[in-house]
């Protein structure tokens, strides 16, 4: 039983990232597609907590974590390029 | 064009301080669970990278004043010097050694000799990646 709930939760989470993909190949803008890429990150660390329940390990714990850590860096990153144009700023004028 | 980034900066002061601890975790678990010096020190560039893109180069360099190359130099000191250990005491090369220890806090805990080349490995992931991001985003 449990194991065919974590099963459709599993297509779901398949069904969220083919949409989001979607809109990161098509999306009109770079704001678009770093969303979609985000909202990717979160879905696929999601997916990776459901495998850990379906194969009953908690080896994949750490890699939860890691995935929200370089998600949260690469959005700020690609957030401080359109803003800024530029990710590392040599001086800041503040 | 001034731009105040209150809630990035509030944000780095509490996610960096969990990123590092939680490299240091998963560099301390490398023996007994996934882990180990490389993922640790990859995170631990990931959190300084954090730090870099809230603040600018110049005052991460005034905070955190450490010249990365002598930091690989480190690290690859202590990964010889953990292989020298068993040409010291007669037996091959790279031979590592471990034993149980009571540590005042910890209890029984077991040290292993590996535990030092992991840390040069951790020293020297830092340091490379940190040189590197140093070099490309240091000019403009």
């Amino acid at each position: 039983m449990i194991k065919a709930v974590l099963g459709l939760a599993l297509l779901f989470f398949s069904i969220t990232i083919v949409i989001c993909l979607y809109r990161a190949i098509k999306g009109p803008t770079l704001p678009d597609r770093v969303i979609a890429l985000d909202t990717i990150g979160v879905n696929l660390l999601s997916m990776v907590a459901i495998i850990s329940l379906l194969q009953e390990t908690t080896a994949y714990l750490e890699v939860i974590l890691i995935l929200g850590i370089l998600s949260f860096i690469g959005t700020i990153a690609f957030s401080k390029f359109i803003e800024r144009g530029v990710i590392i700023e040599r001086k800041s004028d503040r | 064009m001034n731009q105040n980034n209150v809630i990035l900066n509030t944000l780095t002061y509490v996610v960096f301080f969990m990123i590092f601890l939680f490299s240091i975790h998963i560099f301390l678990a490398g023996h007994f669970a996934p882990g180990g010096g490389f993922v640790g020190g990859l995170l631990m560039a990931s959190g300084l990278l954090l730090l870099y893109v809230t603040f600018d180069l110049e005052t991460v360099r005034k905070m955190l004043p450490i010249n990365y190359s002598i930091l690989v130099a480190i690290g690859l000191l202590f990964a010889l010097g953990t292989a020298s250990i068993g040409l010291v005491a007669g037996d091959a090369f790279f031979t590592h050694y471990f034993n149980h220890f009571q540590l005042p806090l910890l209890g029984d805990s077991e040290l292993h000799t590996a535990m030092l080349f992991d840390t040069g490995v951790y020293l020297v992931v830092v340091g490379v990646t940190m040189m590197i991001i140093e070099s490309i985003g240091g000019d403009q």
